[in-house]
C-alpha cells in the first residue's frame, strides 16, 4: 500500500464514521419529521431528542475531518468536486446550517409556534442534507466529475444514479437511526416505542435495500467500471452487506434483542468499503487516480500523524461521550 | 468542460467581488462565535472553580447559565464554520487545488482540536446534573485547552497566507513538496496567533460583562450580577494591555514583511524616513486629507527612530497595491482606538479595585462596560479587515492572486444574497433565543417543557 492509498483509506475511515454516526443523526431528524402531530409525535420526538442532543456536534465533526483530509491529501480532487458539484454541495451546506441551528433553537426558543417552526426546520433539513450528500457521492461514482474540475453544473448530478444514491443515503440513515433508537427505547423501558422503531427499522431497511438494488442496475448502465469492480473484487463486501441486512431483519422479526447495532452498522460499513474497492485506484472514477491527486509525502505524513493522534485521543473521548450518554449521565436540564 | 477564453472580464471581476463579499460576511459572522468557542470555556470554568472552591452558589449558577448559552452559540458556530470549509472549495477552488497540500496542514491539526472540543463541551454542558462537582469541572478543562489549540491551528493557516513558506512549486505553480513545520510556524504565526487568542478573550469577556452591566443599569445589583460582570471583565481587562503590546509588535512585523499592506494602512504615498502618523482622515494619491498629523511618529513607531525608512505605495508595483486604502486606514485606527479605550476601562476597574475592592460605583462605568462588548466585536472585525483587505490583491501573498483563485461557477451574487438572508435570520433568532433564556432565568421560570415542536399538522404527511 502506498502512502497515497493509506491516505485514501483514512478518508474512507472518516466517511465510515460519518455515515454511521452522522447518518444516524440525520435519520433521527427523518423520524422526527414524520412522527405526526404534536400529540402523537411527542414521545418518539422526545426519545430522538434525548439520543441526539449530547452527541450530534461531535458526530458532525467527521464531516469536517473528511473535507480537511480530502483537500489536504488530495487537493485536485477536492477542487474538481467542488467546482463541478457546487449546486448540490451548496444545498447540503444550507441544510447543515438549518439543521444545526434548528436543533439548537428548538429546545430553548419561546412559544409553541416558534418551536414547531424550528423543529420542522431541523427535521426537514435532516432529510435534505443527506440526500444532497448522496447525490454528490453518486455523481462522483458515476464518473461525472472531470479531473480538471468545472464539469457540467447540472447534468453531472441530475441523473438517475446520483439521485438514487441520495435516496439511499436518506433511507440508510433512517434505518441506522431506527435501529439505534430501538436500543435506546429498550434501555428507557419504553416497550411501545421499541416496537414503534422496530417497525420503522424494517420499513427503512426494505427501502434502503430496494434503492440499493435499483442503484446496482443504474450502476451497470451509468458507471460500468465501478459496477464491474463492485461485482468482482467488491463482491465479498456486497455479500457481507446483504447478509448483515438479512440477519438484522431476521432478528427484528423474531423480536430478538441482539446483535442489532453491529448488524445494522455492518450492512452500511460494507457498502461504503465496497464503494471504495469498486472505485480503486480512482478517486474520481476514470479521470483522477489516487496517486495522481496525492499531495507531497510530507503533507501525507501529517495526515497520518493527525489520524494517529485522533485514534489515540479522539476515539477514546468519543467512546467516553457515548458511554456517558448510554448510561444516562448526560442530559439537558 | 472549460469555459471559453473569451469569458468577459467583467463577469469574472464581478464573481471575484461577490465571492470576496460572501467570504468576508460569513467569516465576520463566524468569527464572533469562534471567539466565544475559544474563550467562553475559560470564563465558565473560572466561575465554576470559584463556585466549587468557595461554595459560592451565585458563581455556580453563572457557570450553568453560561454553559447553556454556549450550547446555542457553539451549535451555530459549528455549522457556520462548516460553511467556511465548504466555501474554500466552492468560492476558491483553484486556490485549494494549487495550495491545499500546504494550506491544509494546519486544518488537519485543527480537526483534532475541534473534535475534542465538541466532545468535552457536550460532556460539560450536559453533565451538570449527574456528574459530581470536581469531576464535572475537570471534564470541562479539555475544552479550554482545545479552544486555544484550535485557534492556533486556524490562525496559523491564515498567517501562512500572509507570509507563506515551507513549500516548493513546480513550473505550473502547484505545490510539489512541503515542510509542514515551516508552514505551521511561519513568521506571521508568532504574532497573529496570540493576537487572535487575546482578541477572543477580549471579545468574550467584554461581551458577557456588557450583558450584566446592562442588567445592573436596570437596577439589578445582586451578587449574581456583580459577579457576572466582574469575572468576564477581569479576564478581558487582563488581556487588553497584553493585546496592545502584541498588536504593536504585529504592526512592526507587517511593516517589515508586508510593506504594501502597511503602506496601505498608513496611507504612505512616498517611501522614506520621517513619516507622519495620520490619525483618521481620507487617503488620496496626494496624501491624507482631514486627518490629525503627528510628524515623524509613523517612522518612530516602525523603528523607534524618526528617520526609520518606511516603504511607500510608490515603491510597490501598481497592480500589487492593496485596494480601499481609506477603509484600511480607518479600520486600523478604529481598532487601535477601541483597544486603547478598553485599556482605560481596565485601568479604571483596576484603580477602583485597588482602592476599595469594589466595582466603580458610578453609572458611567457601567455604561462604558455596557458598550465595551460591541466595541470589542467592532475592533475584532476591523482587525480582520486590515489583515484580509490589506493582503489583496493576493490570496497567497506574492504567489497567487485572489482573482486567479476565484471560481468560474455562476450565481455567486445570488448565493451571497441568499447567505445574507439566511445568516441575518439565524443571527436574529440566536439573539432572541439567548434573550429569552436570560428572561426566564431572571423570572425563575422553568425551561420550556416536553417536545411539542412537531411541524403543524396540516403540513405533516
Amino acid at each position: 500500500m502506498t502512502r497515497a492509498d493509506a491516505a485514501a483509506a483514512i478518508l474512507w475511515v472518516g466517511a465510515t464514521f460519518y455515515a454511521l454516526f452522522g447518518g444516524a443523526d440525520f435519520g433521527g431528524g427523518f423520524w422526527d419529521l414524520i412522527a405526526g402531530d404534536a400529540d402523537k409525535g411527542e414521545r418518539p420526538r422526545a426519545l430522538i431528542q434525548r439520543s441526539l442532543t449530547p452527541v450530534w456536534e461531535a458526530n458532525h465533526v467527521w464531516l469536517i475531518f473528511i473535507l480537511v483530509v480530502l483537500w489536504t491529501a488530495f487537493p485536485p480532487a477536492f477542487s474538481a468536486v467542488m467546482s463541478t458539484l457546487y449546486a448540490p454541495i451548496a444545498l447540503a451546506g444550507v441544510g447543515i446550517v438549518l439543521r444545526g441551528s434548528g436543533f439548537a433553537f428548538r429546545k430553548s426558543i419561546e412559544g409553541l409556534a416558534a418551536r414547531r417552526a424550528a423543529g420542522a426546520t431541523f427535521a426537514l433539513s435532516s432529510v435534505v442534507t443527506p440526500f444532497f450528500m448522496g447525490v454528490v457521492v453518486g455523481a462522483i461514482a458515476s464518473g461525472n466529475v472531470p479531473a480538471a474540475g468545472n464539469g457540467d453544473a447540472f447534468s453531472s448530478w441530475l441523473e438517475p444514479l446520483p439521485l438514487l444514491t441520495g435516496a439511499m443515503f436518506v433511507a440508510s440513515g433512517a434505518y441506522l437511526s431506527a435501529v439505534f433508537l430501538v436500543g435506546d427505547a429498550r434501555r428507557a423501558g419504553e416497550e411501545d416505542l421499541e416496537r414503534y422503531f422496530v417497525r420503522r427499522a424494517l420499513a427503512a431497511g426494505a427501502v434502503a435495500g430496494v434503492a440499493a438494488a435499483f442503484g446496482l442496475v443504474e450502476l451497470h448502465t451509468e458507471a460500468r467500471y465501478v459496477f464491474d469492480r463492485l461485482t468482482s473484487q467488491g463482491l465479498p463486501l456486497v455479500i457481507l452487506s446483504v447478509l448483515s441486512g438479512i440477519g438484522l431483519l431476521a432478528v427484528l422479526l423474531r423480536g430478538g434483542r441482539r446483535p442489532l447495532r453491529p448488524l445494522a452498522a455492518g450492512a452500511v460499513v460494507a457498502v461504503i468499503w465496497g464503494w471504495g474497492v469498486a472505485q480503486f485506484p480512482y478517486l474520481l472514477p476514470r479521470s483522477l487516480r489516487i496517486d495522481q491527486a496525492a499531495a507531497p509525502d510530507p503533507t501525507l505524513d501529517i495526515i497520518f500523524v493527525v489520524f494517529a493522534v485522533a485514534a489515540v485521543l479522539v476515539l477514546p473521548s468519543l467512546g467516553l461521550l457515548y458511554t456517558l450518554t448510554q448510561r444516562d449521565l448526560l442530559e439537558h436540564e | 468542460m472549460h469555459l471559453p477564453d473569451a469569458l468577459p472580464l467583467a463577469a469574472s471581476a464581478s464573481n471575484l467581488l461577490a465571492a470576496r463579499e460572501q467570504m468576508a460576511f460569513t467569516l465576520a459572522f463566524h468569527i464572533v462565535l469562534s471567539c466565544l468557542g475559544v474563550a467562553l470555556p475559560a470564563t465558565i470554568l473560572l466561575a465554576n472553580y470559584i463556585g466549587l472552591k468557595r461554595d459560592d452558589e451565585a458563581a455556580i449558577e453563572l457557570a450553568k447559565r453560561w454553559s447553556k448559552a454556549m450550547a446555542v452559540t457553539f451549535a451555530v458556530g459549528a455549522v457556520t464554520g462548516t460553511v467556511l470549509t465548504f466555501e474554500f472549495g466552492l468560492l476558491w477552488p483553484k486556490f485549494m487545488d494549487r495550495f491545499g497540500a500546504a494550506f491544509g496542514i494546519a486544518f488537519g491539526i485543527e480537526g483534532i482540536f475541534f473534535f475534542l472540543e465538541a466532545i468535552f463541551l457536550a460532556i460539560y454542558i450536559y453533565g451538570w446534573k449527574r456528574l459530581s462537582g470536581w469531576a464535572h469541572f475537570w471534564a470541562g478543562v479539555p475544552m479550554f485547552l482545545t479552544g486555544i489549540g484550535g485557534a492556533f491551528a486556524v490562525v496559523a493557516a491564515n498567517s501562512w497566507m500572509n507570509e507563506p513558506q515551507g513549500f516548493t512549486l513546480n513550473a505550473a505553480g502547484k505545490v510539489v513538496d512541503t515542510e509542514p513545520l515551516k508552514v505551521l510556524f511561519n513568521p506571521a504565526t508568532g504574532y497573529e496567533v496570540p493576537h487572535m487568542i487575546l482578541a477572543a478573550y477580549m471579545v468574550t469577556g467584554f461581551l458577557v460583562a456588557s450583558i450584566y452591566a446592562v442588567g445592573m443599569l436596570k437596577g439589578r445589583r445582586d451578587r449574581l450580577h456583580r459577579l457576572g460582570l466582574l469575572i468576564p471583565l477581569t479576564i478581558a481587562c487582563i488581556a487588553t494591555p497584553i493585546q496592545l503590546f502584541v498588536g504593536d509588535t504585529a504592526a512592526r512585523e507587517v511593516a517589515d514583511k508586508q510593506p504594501a499592506k502597511f503602506a496601505g494602512i498608513e496611507c504612505i504615498q512616498e517611501g522614506g524616513g520621517h513619516q507622519t502618523e495620520y490619525l483618521g482622515g481620507v487617503c488620496t494619491a496626494n496624501g491624507v486629507k482631514f486627518a490629525i498629523p503627528i510628524p515623524d511618529l509613523d517612522s518612530f513607531l516602525v523603528g523607534f527612530h524618526a528617520d526609520t525608512q518606511v516603504t511607500g505605495l510608490d515603491e510597490i508595483p501598481k497592480d500589487e497595491r492593496p485596494p480601499a486604502n481609506t477603509l484600511l486606514h480607518l479600520a486600523f485606527d478604529a481598532m487601535v482606538g477601541i483597544g486603547s479605550a478598553l485599556l482605560l476601562l481596565g485601568l479604571w476597574l483596576a484603580w477602583s479595585w485597588w482602592k476599595r475592592r469594589e466595582i466603580p460605583q458610578t453609572h458611567w462605568f457601567l455604561r462604558a462596560v455596557a458598550i465595551s462588548g460591541a466595541g470589542a466585536v467592532l475592533a475584532l472585525w476591523f482587525g480582520w479587515i486590515v489583515t484580509e483587505v490589506g493582503r489583496q490583491p493576493w490570496i497567497v501573498q506574492g504567489y497567487m492572486r485572489t482573482s486567479e483563485a476565484v471560481t468560474d461557477a455562476k450565481g455567486i451574487w445570488f448565493s451571497f444574497g441568499f447567505v445574507l438572508l439566511l445568516y441575518a435570520t439565524i443571527g436574529t433568532i440566536a439573539i432572541l433565543v439567548l434573550r429569552g433564556m436570560s428572561r426566564r432565568w431572571r423570572e425563575g421560570a422553568a425551561e420550556p417543557e416536553g417536545t411539542p415542536y412537531s411541524p403543524p399538522a396540516e403540513t405533516a404527511p
